[in-house]
Protein backbone atom coordinates (compact mmCIF):
# COMPACT_ATOMS: atom_id res chain seq x y z
CA UNK A 1 0.00 0.00 0.00
CA UNK A 2 1.74 3.49 -0.90
CA UNK A 3 0.69 6.61 1.41
CA UNK A 4 -1.41 8.90 -0.45
CA UNK A 5 -0.38 12.28 0.50
CA UNK A 6 -3.94 13.42 0.73
CA UNK A 7 -4.90 10.80 3.22
CA UNK A 8 -4.76 11.76 6.58
CA UNK A 9 -3.05 9.73 9.25
CA UNK A 10 -6.04 8.17 10.92
CA UNK A 11 -7.72 7.46 7.17
CA UNK A 12 -4.43 5.66 6.57
CA UNK A 13 -5.02 3.67 10.22
CA UNK A 14 -8.28 3.06 9.37
CA UNK A 15 -7.45 1.21 6.33
CA UNK A 16 -4.44 -0.48 7.91
CA UNK A 17 -6.44 -2.06 10.51
CA UNK A 18 -9.34 -3.28 8.17
CA UNK A 19 -6.79 -5.33 5.66
CA UNK A 20 -4.68 -6.68 9.03
CA UNK A 21 -8.31 -7.99 10.62
CA UNK A 22 -8.89 -11.24 8.26
CA UNK A 23 -6.42 -13.29 9.24
CA UNK A 24 -7.69 -12.45 12.76
CA UNK A 25 -11.26 -13.18 12.30
CA UNK A 26 -10.31 -16.92 11.99
CA UNK A 27 -8.77 -17.12 15.38
CA UNK A 28 -11.65 -15.32 17.01
CA UNK A 29 -13.61 -18.38 15.55
CA UNK A 30 -11.76 -20.96 17.37
CA UNK A 31 -12.18 -19.54 21.07
CA UNK A 32 -13.76 -22.10 23.05
CA UNK A 33 -17.31 -21.31 23.81
CA UNK A 34 -17.98 -19.52 27.11
CA UNK A 35 -19.31 -21.41 30.04
CA UNK A 36 -21.99 -19.55 30.30
CA UNK A 37 -23.44 -20.22 26.94
CA UNK A 38 -23.44 -17.82 24.41
CA UNK A 39 -25.41 -14.61 25.12
CA UNK A 40 -26.60 -12.46 22.30
CA UNK A 41 -25.52 -8.56 22.16
CA UNK A 42 -28.52 -6.62 23.64
CA UNK A 43 -29.04 -2.74 21.79
CA UNK A 44 -30.14 0.08 22.79
CA UNK A 45 -31.24 3.10 21.02
CA UNK A 46 -29.87 5.90 22.51
CA UNK A 47 -29.36 9.85 22.85
CA UNK A 48 -26.21 11.10 23.34
CA UNK A 49 -25.79 14.89 24.19
CA UNK A 50 -22.19 16.23 23.41
CA UNK A 51 -20.77 18.76 23.15
CA UNK A 52 -24.66 20.63 22.98
CA UNK A 53 -25.51 18.64 19.87
CA UNK A 54 -28.12 15.46 20.52
CA UNK A 55 -26.78 12.18 18.66
CA UNK A 56 -29.15 8.97 18.48
CA UNK A 57 -27.29 6.15 18.09
CA UNK A 58 -27.85 2.15 18.04
CA UNK A 59 -25.68 0.81 19.93
CA UNK A 60 -24.59 -2.72 22.26
CA UNK A 61 -25.05 -2.43 26.04
CA UNK A 62 -21.08 -3.10 26.34
CA UNK A 63 -19.93 0.16 24.63
CA UNK A 64 -18.07 2.71 26.70
CA UNK A 65 -18.28 6.30 26.37
CA UNK A 66 -15.17 6.21 25.19
CA UNK A 67 -15.94 3.54 21.86
CA UNK A 68 -19.49 6.02 21.28
CA UNK A 69 -17.55 9.03 21.19
CA UNK A 70 -14.48 7.35 19.42
CA UNK A 71 -15.97 4.51 16.88
CA UNK A 72 -19.50 6.18 16.55
CA UNK A 73 -19.94 9.86 16.79
CA UNK A 74 -16.15 10.17 15.17
CA UNK A 75 -14.49 12.54 17.56
CA UNK A 76 -11.16 10.92 18.19
CA UNK A 77 -9.60 13.90 20.12
CA UNK A 78 -10.39 11.64 23.14
CA UNK A 79 -7.35 8.97 22.92
CA UNK A 80 -7.68 5.44 24.92
CA UNK A 81 -5.13 4.89 27.03
CA UNK A 82 -5.62 1.64 28.82
CA UNK A 83 -9.50 1.21 28.82
CA UNK A 84 -9.03 0.19 32.77
CA UNK A 85 -9.28 3.51 34.37
CA UNK A 86 -5.98 3.97 35.13
CA UNK A 87 -4.38 6.10 33.01
CA UNK A 88 -6.93 9.29 32.50
CA UNK A 89 -6.27 9.62 28.57
CA UNK A 90 -9.73 9.68 28.27
CA UNK A 91 -11.16 12.66 30.78
CA UNK A 92 -13.73 14.32 29.36
CA UNK A 93 -16.66 16.24 31.16
CA UNK A 94 -20.12 14.58 32.44
CA UNK A 95 -22.12 17.53 33.37
CA UNK A 96 -19.08 20.03 34.00
CA UNK A 97 -17.19 17.61 35.96
CA UNK A 98 -14.17 15.44 34.59
CA UNK A 99 -15.10 11.76 34.42
CA UNK A 100 -13.41 8.81 32.47
CA UNK A 101 -15.16 7.95 29.09
CA UNK A 102 -14.00 4.00 29.36
CA UNK A 103 -15.80 3.39 32.56
CA UNK A 104 -18.74 5.16 31.51
CA UNK A 105 -21.39 2.70 30.13
CA UNK A 106 -22.60 4.98 26.78
CA UNK A 107 -25.91 4.00 28.11
CA UNK A 108 -25.50 5.25 31.05
CA UNK A 109 -24.58 8.63 29.67
CA UNK A 110 -27.81 9.16 28.20
CA UNK A 111 -29.37 12.19 29.97
CA UNK A 112 -25.84 13.74 30.73
CA UNK A 113 -24.04 16.88 28.77
CA UNK A 114 -20.54 15.15 27.35
CA UNK A 115 -18.04 17.82 26.79
CA UNK A 116 -14.92 16.22 24.88
CA UNK A 117 -11.74 18.14 23.85
CA UNK A 118 -13.57 18.98 20.18
CA UNK A 119 -16.37 21.06 22.30
CA UNK A 120 -13.78 23.59 23.36
CA UNK A 121 -12.10 25.15 20.96
CA UNK A 122 -10.03 24.97 17.41
CA UNK A 123 -7.46 26.28 15.36
CA UNK A 124 -10.41 27.97 13.16
CA UNK A 125 -11.71 29.47 16.53
CA UNK A 126 -10.27 30.56 19.47
CA UNK A 127 -8.57 28.40 21.81
CA UNK A 128 -9.39 27.71 25.17
CA UNK A 129 -6.97 29.06 27.20
CA UNK A 130 -5.46 26.10 28.02
CA UNK A 131 -5.27 24.45 24.79
CA UNK A 132 -3.22 27.62 24.28
CA UNK A 133 -1.37 27.23 27.69
CA UNK A 134 -0.42 23.86 26.71
CA UNK A 135 1.04 25.34 23.45
CA UNK A 136 2.84 28.16 24.83
CA UNK A 137 4.27 26.18 27.95
CA UNK A 138 5.32 22.90 25.29
CA UNK A 139 3.51 20.51 27.87
CA UNK A 140 3.78 17.68 26.15
CA UNK A 141 5.81 15.49 23.75
CA UNK A 142 3.74 12.41 21.96
CA UNK A 143 0.71 14.05 22.95
CA UNK A 144 -1.46 11.45 23.10
CA UNK A 145 -2.18 12.10 27.03
CA UNK A 146 -3.11 15.71 25.81
CA UNK A 147 -7.08 15.91 25.47
CA UNK A 148 -7.69 14.42 28.33
CA UNK A 149 -4.83 16.52 30.02
CA UNK A 150 -6.03 19.27 28.84
CA UNK A 151 -9.57 18.56 29.96
CA UNK A 152 -8.86 17.74 33.33
CA UNK A 153 -6.80 20.58 33.97
CA UNK A 154 -9.80 22.70 33.05
CA UNK A 155 -11.79 20.71 35.66
CA UNK A 156 -9.07 21.63 37.94
CA UNK A 157 -8.58 25.49 38.04
CA UNK A 158 -12.85 25.35 38.03
CA UNK A 159 -12.90 22.91 41.09
CA UNK A 160 -10.79 25.61 42.53
CA UNK A 161 -7.78 23.07 43.15
CA UNK A 162 -5.14 24.99 41.02
CA UNK A 163 -4.22 27.54 43.56
CA UNK A 164 -0.49 26.11 44.56
CA UNK A 165 1.79 23.73 42.33
CA UNK A 166 1.12 20.81 45.14
CA UNK A 167 -2.45 20.52 44.88
CA UNK A 168 -1.99 21.16 40.77
CA UNK A 169 0.62 18.16 41.14
CA UNK A 170 -2.03 16.17 43.56
CA UNK A 171 -5.42 16.83 41.61
CA UNK A 172 -3.87 15.97 38.27
CA UNK A 173 -2.54 12.60 39.50
CA UNK A 174 -5.50 10.76 37.51
CA UNK A 175 -3.57 12.08 34.18
CA UNK A 176 -0.26 9.59 33.31
CA UNK A 177 2.23 11.33 30.58
CA UNK A 178 4.34 8.36 29.48
CA UNK A 179 6.62 11.13 28.37
CA UNK A 180 6.89 12.76 31.28
CA UNK A 181 6.21 16.39 30.65
CA UNK A 182 4.68 17.08 34.28
CA UNK A 183 6.70 20.19 35.09
CA UNK A 184 5.44 21.74 31.89
CA UNK A 185 1.69 20.42 32.76
CA UNK A 186 1.89 22.48 35.53
CA UNK A 187 3.20 25.81 34.60
CA UNK A 188 0.87 25.53 31.61
CA UNK A 189 -2.13 24.71 34.12
CA UNK A 190 -0.75 27.93 36.18
CA UNK A 191 -1.27 29.92 33.37
CA UNK A 192 -3.91 29.24 32.12
CA UNK A 193 -5.69 29.49 36.11
CA UNK A 194 -4.92 32.97 35.88
CA UNK A 195 -6.30 33.99 32.76
CA UNK A 196 -9.30 31.77 32.85
CA UNK A 197 -10.09 33.42 36.41
CA UNK A 198 -10.04 37.00 33.98
CA UNK A 199 -12.65 35.51 31.52
CA UNK B 1 -16.78 -8.16 28.17
CA UNK B 2 -19.79 -10.75 27.86
CA UNK B 3 -23.14 -9.09 26.85
CA UNK B 4 -26.01 -7.78 29.51
CA UNK B 5 -28.89 -6.16 29.20
CA UNK B 6 -29.06 -2.83 30.79
CA UNK B 7 -31.84 -1.67 33.00
CA UNK B 8 -32.07 1.82 34.09
CA UNK B 9 -34.32 2.75 37.06
CA UNK B 10 -35.69 5.51 39.17
CA UNK B 11 -37.22 3.90 42.00
CA UNK B 12 -35.52 2.20 44.58
CA UNK B 13 -38.10 -0.55 44.54
CA UNK B 14 -37.72 -1.34 40.59
CA UNK B 15 -34.28 -1.21 41.37
CA UNK B 16 -34.34 -3.81 44.27
CA UNK B 17 -36.94 -6.37 42.42
CA UNK B 18 -34.87 -5.81 39.27
CA UNK B 19 -32.06 -6.68 40.95
CA UNK B 20 -33.34 -9.93 43.51
CA UNK B 21 -31.59 -13.47 42.04
CA UNK B 22 -31.98 -16.64 44.34
CA UNK B 23 -28.52 -17.10 43.46
CA UNK B 24 -27.42 -17.04 47.13
CA UNK B 25 -24.17 -18.95 48.32
CA UNK B 26 -22.13 -18.57 44.92
CA UNK B 27 -19.41 -16.65 44.07
CA UNK B 28 -20.10 -12.81 44.52
CA UNK B 29 -18.57 -12.61 40.82
CA UNK B 30 -20.81 -14.95 39.62
CA UNK B 31 -24.33 -12.96 40.78
CA UNK B 32 -26.66 -12.61 37.51
CA UNK B 33 -27.28 -8.89 38.40
CA UNK B 34 -25.36 -6.27 39.82
CA UNK B 35 -26.08 -2.97 40.59
CA UNK B 36 -24.23 -0.01 38.58
CA UNK B 37 -24.11 3.59 39.73
CA UNK B 38 -20.16 5.20 39.42
CA UNK B 39 -19.07 2.16 37.33
CA UNK B 40 -15.67 2.78 38.41
CA UNK B 41 -15.34 -0.84 40.01
CA UNK B 42 -17.86 -2.23 37.95
CA UNK B 43 -16.98 -1.55 34.37
CA UNK B 44 -13.50 -2.50 35.09
CA UNK B 45 -14.13 -6.22 36.65
CA UNK B 46 -17.00 -7.08 33.44
CA UNK B 47 -14.41 -5.71 31.20
CA UNK B 48 -11.84 -8.55 32.55
CA UNK B 49 -14.37 -10.78 32.67
CA UNK B 50 -13.99 -11.15 36.48
CA UNK B 51 -17.91 -10.04 37.01
CA UNK B 52 -20.07 -11.41 33.80
CA UNK B 53 -23.48 -10.29 34.61
CA UNK B 54 -26.49 -11.07 32.94
CA UNK B 55 -27.93 -8.20 33.98
CA UNK B 56 -27.11 -4.45 34.94
CA UNK B 57 -29.03 -2.54 36.89
CA UNK B 58 -28.51 1.22 36.84
CA UNK B 59 -28.94 2.91 40.14
CA UNK B 60 -27.13 6.39 39.32
CA UNK B 61 -31.14 7.94 38.36
CA UNK B 62 -32.40 7.42 41.48
CA UNK B 63 -34.16 10.64 43.93
CA UNK B 64 -30.87 12.86 44.59
CA UNK B 65 -32.60 14.66 46.82
CA UNK B 66 -33.14 11.89 49.00
CA UNK B 67 -29.82 9.57 47.58
CA UNK B 68 -27.58 12.25 47.11
CA UNK B 69 -27.72 14.16 50.18
CA UNK B 70 -25.55 14.75 52.89
CA UNK B 71 -26.92 15.28 56.24
CA UNK B 72 -24.84 16.67 58.97
CA UNK B 73 -27.19 17.12 62.71
CA UNK B 74 -25.99 16.56 66.30
CA UNK B 75 -26.20 12.81 65.76
CA UNK B 76 -23.79 12.58 63.43
CA UNK B 77 -23.90 12.37 58.99
CA UNK B 78 -26.26 10.76 57.56
CA UNK B 79 -24.66 10.14 54.04
CA UNK B 80 -27.07 8.68 50.98
CA UNK B 81 -25.84 6.22 48.87
CA UNK B 82 -25.68 8.25 45.69
CA UNK B 83 -23.39 11.06 47.00
CA UNK B 84 -20.17 10.92 45.06
CA UNK B 85 -16.73 10.77 46.37
CA UNK B 86 -15.68 13.81 45.66
CA UNK B 87 -19.04 15.48 46.64
CA UNK B 88 -17.79 14.52 50.69
CA UNK B 89 -14.33 15.17 49.83
CA UNK B 90 -15.02 18.81 49.12
CA UNK B 91 -17.86 19.05 51.88
CA UNK B 92 -16.52 21.95 54.89
CA UNK B 93 -17.94 20.18 57.49
CA UNK B 94 -16.62 16.89 56.95
CA UNK B 95 -13.57 18.22 56.37
CA UNK B 96 -13.61 20.28 59.67
CA UNK B 97 -15.34 17.71 62.43
CA UNK B 98 -14.61 14.45 60.55
CA UNK B 99 -11.13 14.87 58.81
CA UNK B 100 -10.82 11.24 58.63
CA UNK B 101 -13.47 10.86 56.32
CA UNK B 102 -12.00 13.56 53.93
CA UNK B 103 -8.72 12.28 54.38
CA UNK B 104 -9.78 8.72 52.81
CA UNK B 105 -11.53 10.21 49.79
CA UNK B 106 -9.01 12.52 49.39
CA UNK B 107 -6.03 10.12 49.45
CA UNK B 108 -7.93 7.84 47.08
CA UNK B 109 -7.58 6.95 43.60
CA UNK B 110 -8.06 9.94 41.18
CA UNK B 111 -10.41 12.94 41.44
CA UNK B 112 -11.93 11.92 37.99
CA UNK B 113 -12.95 8.36 39.82
CA UNK B 114 -13.66 10.22 42.75
CA UNK B 115 -16.42 12.67 40.58
CA UNK B 116 -17.82 9.14 39.67
CA UNK B 117 -17.82 6.57 42.46
CA UNK B 118 -20.04 6.79 45.16
CA UNK B 119 -20.08 6.27 48.61
CA UNK B 120 -22.65 3.23 48.66
CA UNK B 121 -20.79 1.46 46.37
CA UNK B 122 -17.03 2.54 47.75
CA UNK B 123 -17.14 -0.16 50.46
CA UNK B 124 -17.70 -2.64 47.86
CA UNK B 125 -14.90 -2.25 45.68
CA UNK B 126 -13.47 -5.91 44.93
CA UNK B 127 -10.18 -6.54 45.73
CA UNK B 128 -6.73 -6.03 43.29
CA UNK B 129 -5.22 -9.09 43.88
CA UNK B 130 -3.61 -9.88 41.11
CA UNK B 131 -4.74 -13.74 40.43
CA UNK B 132 -8.34 -12.59 41.66
CA UNK B 133 -8.15 -9.99 38.50
CA UNK B 134 -6.46 -12.37 35.86
CA UNK B 135 -9.71 -15.10 35.34
CA UNK B 136 -6.98 -17.62 34.07
CA UNK B 137 -5.40 -18.21 37.23
CA UNK B 138 -6.74 -20.75 40.12
CA UNK B 139 -8.65 -17.97 42.48
CA UNK B 140 -11.10 -19.94 45.49
CA UNK B 141 -12.77 -16.15 45.48
CA UNK B 142 -14.06 -16.58 41.54
CA UNK B 143 -14.22 -20.60 42.19
CA UNK B 144 -14.23 -22.07 45.12
CA UNK B 145 -12.14 -25.26 45.67
CA UNK B 146 -10.07 -24.40 43.18
CA UNK B 147 -6.89 -22.89 44.76
CA UNK B 148 -4.67 -19.59 45.93
CA UNK B 149 -2.67 -18.58 43.33
CA UNK B 150 -1.02 -15.71 45.55
CA UNK B 151 -0.29 -17.69 48.84
CA UNK B 152 2.96 -18.97 46.69
CA UNK B 153 2.52 -16.54 43.90
CA UNK B 154 4.00 -12.86 44.25
CA UNK B 155 1.95 -11.53 47.22
CA UNK B 156 3.81 -8.26 47.76
CA UNK B 157 0.92 -6.40 48.13
CA UNK B 158 -1.30 -9.34 49.81
CA UNK B 159 -2.43 -9.21 52.96
CA UNK B 160 -0.95 -10.09 56.48
CA UNK B 161 -4.03 -9.75 58.56
CA UNK B 162 -7.79 -11.73 58.40
CA UNK B 163 -6.18 -14.27 55.70
CA UNK B 164 -6.26 -18.24 55.83
CA UNK B 165 -5.36 -20.72 53.88
CA UNK B 166 -7.80 -20.08 50.82
CA UNK B 167 -7.35 -15.81 50.58
CA UNK B 168 -4.86 -13.70 51.35
CA UNK B 169 -6.04 -11.10 49.01
CA UNK B 170 -6.27 -7.49 50.53
CA UNK B 171 -9.65 -5.28 51.07
CA UNK B 172 -8.44 -2.18 49.02
CA UNK B 173 -10.32 0.66 50.44
CA UNK B 174 -9.51 3.28 52.22
CA UNK B 175 -12.88 5.24 53.07
CA UNK B 176 -14.07 1.61 54.72
CA UNK B 177 -11.19 1.85 57.14
CA UNK B 178 -12.88 6.05 58.11
CA UNK B 179 -16.20 4.10 58.54
CA UNK B 180 -15.54 0.99 60.55
CA UNK B 181 -12.80 3.58 62.94
CA UNK B 182 -16.49 6.11 63.30
CA UNK B 183 -18.67 2.91 64.27
CA UNK B 184 -20.21 3.79 61.38
CA UNK B 185 -23.88 2.05 60.74
CA UNK B 186 -25.05 1.11 56.73
CA UNK B 187 -29.16 1.33 56.03
CA UNK B 188 -29.90 -1.14 53.47
CA UNK B 189 -32.81 -1.76 50.92
CA UNK B 190 -33.49 -5.36 50.37
CA UNK B 191 -36.14 -7.96 49.00
CA UNK B 192 -36.65 -8.33 52.61
CA UNK B 193 -37.38 -4.63 53.29
CA UNK B 194 -35.21 -2.08 54.67
CA UNK B 195 -32.42 -2.97 58.13
CA UNK B 196 -29.62 -1.41 59.31
CA UNK B 197 -26.12 -3.40 60.49
CA UNK B 198 -22.72 -2.46 61.81
CA UNK B 199 -20.65 -1.36 58.93
CA UNK B 200 -18.55 -3.71 60.94
CA UNK B 201 -20.56 -6.33 60.01
CA UNK B 202 -20.62 -5.87 56.02
CA UNK B 203 -17.39 -7.64 54.78
CA UNK B 204 -16.74 -11.14 55.83
CA UNK B 205 -13.48 -12.66 56.48
CA UNK B 206 -12.49 -14.90 53.94
CA UNK B 207 -12.07 -17.97 56.07
CA UNK B 208 -12.94 -20.96 54.07
CA UNK B 209 -15.17 -19.40 52.07
CA UNK B 210 -13.34 -16.05 50.31
CA UNK B 211 -16.44 -16.12 47.66
CA UNK B 212 -18.96 -14.96 49.93
CA UNK B 213 -17.33 -11.14 50.53
CA UNK B 214 -20.15 -9.31 52.27
CA UNK B 215 -23.25 -10.03 54.19
CA UNK B 216 -25.75 -8.60 51.46
CA UNK B 217 -28.54 -10.60 50.13
CA UNK B 218 -28.83 -10.53 46.36
CA UNK B 219 -30.81 -7.76 45.49
CA UNK B 220 -30.06 -5.72 48.51
CA UNK B 221 -29.20 -1.88 48.18
CA UNK B 222 -26.58 -0.20 50.41
CA UNK B 223 -29.14 3.53 50.93
CA UNK B 224 -27.51 5.46 53.76
CA UNK B 225 -24.38 5.62 55.61
CA UNK B 226 -24.52 6.95 59.46
CA UNK B 227 -21.57 8.11 61.01
CA UNK B 228 -22.44 8.76 64.90
CA UNK B 229 -20.92 12.21 65.94
CA UNK B 230 -18.19 11.93 69.00
CA UNK B 231 -15.79 13.69 70.64
CA UNK B 232 -13.18 11.77 68.87
CA UNK B 233 -14.38 12.29 65.53
CA UNK B 234 -12.79 16.00 65.16
CA UNK B 235 -9.38 14.53 66.61
CA UNK B 236 -8.95 12.03 63.24
CA UNK B 237 -6.88 11.15 60.81
CA UNK B 238 -5.81 8.99 58.06
CA UNK B 239 -1.86 8.26 57.36
CA UNK B 240 -1.81 6.29 53.83
CA UNK B 241 1.49 4.42 52.71
CA UNK B 242 2.01 3.75 48.92
CA UNK B 243 4.23 2.71 46.21
CA UNK B 244 3.76 6.23 44.44
CA UNK B 245 2.26 9.33 46.06
CA UNK B 246 -0.72 9.64 44.77
CA UNK B 247 -3.22 7.43 42.53
CA UNK B 248 -2.25 4.77 43.97
CA UNK B 249 -3.46 1.76 46.53
CA UNK B 250 -2.03 1.58 50.13
CA UNK B 251 0.58 -0.62 51.14
CA UNK B 252 0.07 -0.10 54.71
CA UNK B 253 -2.73 2.51 56.31
CA UNK B 254 -4.34 4.00 59.23
CA UNK B 255 -7.37 5.44 60.93
CA UNK B 256 -6.96 6.97 63.95
CA UNK B 257 -9.83 8.74 66.14
CA UNK B 258 -8.61 10.08 69.25
CA UNK B 259 -10.74 11.43 72.65
CA UNK B 260 -7.79 12.95 74.51
CA UNK B 261 -7.76 14.76 78.04
CA UNK B 262 -4.76 16.41 77.85
CA UNK B 263 -2.27 13.66 76.54
CA UNK B 264 -4.14 10.83 78.26
CA UNK B 265 -6.39 8.68 75.98
CA UNK B 266 -9.91 8.40 76.83
CA UNK B 267 -10.63 6.89 73.78
CA UNK B 268 -8.85 5.68 70.97
CA UNK B 269 -10.09 4.26 67.30
CA UNK B 270 -8.09 2.93 65.10
CA UNK B 271 -8.41 0.43 61.68
CA UNK B 272 -5.90 0.07 59.53
CA UNK B 273 -5.78 -0.94 55.33
CA UNK B 274 -3.53 -2.46 52.73
CA UNK B 275 -2.40 -5.17 55.16
CA UNK B 276 -5.69 -6.85 55.93
CA UNK B 277 -8.65 -9.04 54.31
CA UNK B 278 -11.37 -6.53 55.28
CA UNK B 279 -11.75 -3.51 56.35
CA UNK B 280 -9.74 -3.91 59.81
CA UNK B 281 -10.51 -2.48 63.31
CA UNK B 282 -7.74 -3.14 65.77
CA UNK B 283 -9.75 -3.48 69.18
CA UNK B 284 -6.73 -4.66 71.04
CA UNK B 285 -4.47 -2.22 70.10
CA UNK B 286 -7.21 0.46 71.34
CA UNK B 287 -7.76 -1.53 74.48
CA UNK B 288 -4.08 -1.01 75.06
CA UNK B 289 -4.20 2.74 75.21
CA UNK B 290 -7.10 3.60 77.32
CA UNK B 291 -6.45 5.92 80.20
CA UNK B 292 -2.66 6.44 79.57
CA UNK B 293 -0.31 9.15 77.88
CA UNK B 294 0.31 8.86 74.17
CA UNK B 295 3.67 8.92 73.07
CA UNK B 296 6.31 7.57 71.39
CA UNK B 297 6.15 4.24 73.09
CA UNK B 298 2.58 3.42 74.01
CA UNK B 299 1.81 3.94 70.63
CA UNK B 300 4.54 1.21 69.74
CA UNK B 301 2.91 -0.84 71.83
CA UNK B 302 -0.38 -0.77 70.27
CA UNK B 303 1.19 -0.79 67.09
CA UNK B 304 2.80 -4.25 68.18
CA UNK B 305 -0.30 -5.75 69.95
CA UNK B 306 -2.00 -4.67 66.49
CA UNK B 307 0.03 -6.82 64.52
CA UNK B 308 0.77 -9.48 66.95
CA UNK B 309 -1.19 -12.31 64.74
CA UNK B 310 0.30 -11.12 61.25
CA UNK B 311 0.95 -13.75 59.13
CA UNK B 312 3.24 -12.74 56.46
CA UNK B 313 4.00 -14.47 52.91
CA UNK B 314 7.22 -14.59 50.98
CA UNK B 315 7.07 -11.24 49.27
CA UNK B 316 4.81 -8.87 52.10
CA UNK B 317 7.05 -9.27 55.25
CA UNK B 318 8.06 -5.93 55.39
CA UNK B 319 4.27 -5.00 55.58
CA UNK B 320 4.29 -6.10 59.22
CA UNK B 321 6.78 -3.48 60.08
CA UNK B 322 5.64 -0.87 57.58
CA UNK B 323 2.07 -1.49 59.19
CA UNK B 324 3.37 -0.51 62.72
CA UNK B 325 5.54 2.38 61.75
CA UNK B 326 2.51 3.60 59.75
CA UNK B 327 0.26 3.23 63.00
CA UNK B 328 2.43 4.96 65.38
CA UNK B 329 2.98 7.89 62.87
CA UNK B 330 -0.85 7.97 62.52
CA UNK B 331 -1.24 8.11 66.22
CA UNK B 332 1.34 10.57 67.09
CA UNK B 333 -0.15 12.94 63.96
CA UNK B 334 -3.11 12.59 65.38
CA UNK B 335 -2.83 13.46 68.83
CA UNK B 336 -0.86 16.43 67.29
CA UNK B 337 -3.46 17.73 65.26
CA UNK B 338 -4.90 21.42 66.51
CA UNK B 339 -8.08 20.76 68.13
CA UNK B 340 -10.52 23.02 65.95
CA UNK B 341 -12.25 25.27 68.47
CA UNK B 342 -16.12 23.83 68.39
Amino acid sequence: MTFDARMNRRQFVTVAATSAALPLAGHAAMDPPSSQGSRSPSLHQLTLNVNGQNHVLGLDSRTSLLDALRDHLGLTGTKKGCDHGQCGACTVHINGRRALSCMTFAAAAEGDQITTIEGLGSATEALHPMQQAFIDHDAFQCGYCTPGQIMSAIACVNEGHASRPEDIREYMSGNLCRCAAYPNIVAAIEQARDRMRQT
Amino acid sequence: MRPFEYQRTTDESDAVRAATSTAANIPATDQPIQFLAGGTNLSDYMRLEVLRPERVVDIARLDRQRYGQIEVSQQGLRIGALVRMADAEDHPLITRDYPVIRDTLYLAASRQIRNMATLGGNPLQRTRCEYFREVSFPCNKRKPGSGCSALDGVNRGHAILGTSDACIATYPGDFAQALIALDATIETLGPKGKRTIPFAKLHRLPGDTPHLETTLEPGELITFIHVPSGPWTRQSRYVKVRDRTSYQFALASAAVALDLNGDQVRSARIALGGVATVPWRAAEAEQSLHGKPLNEGTAQEAAEIAFAQAKPREHNRFKVDLGKQTLVRALLETRDMKATSV
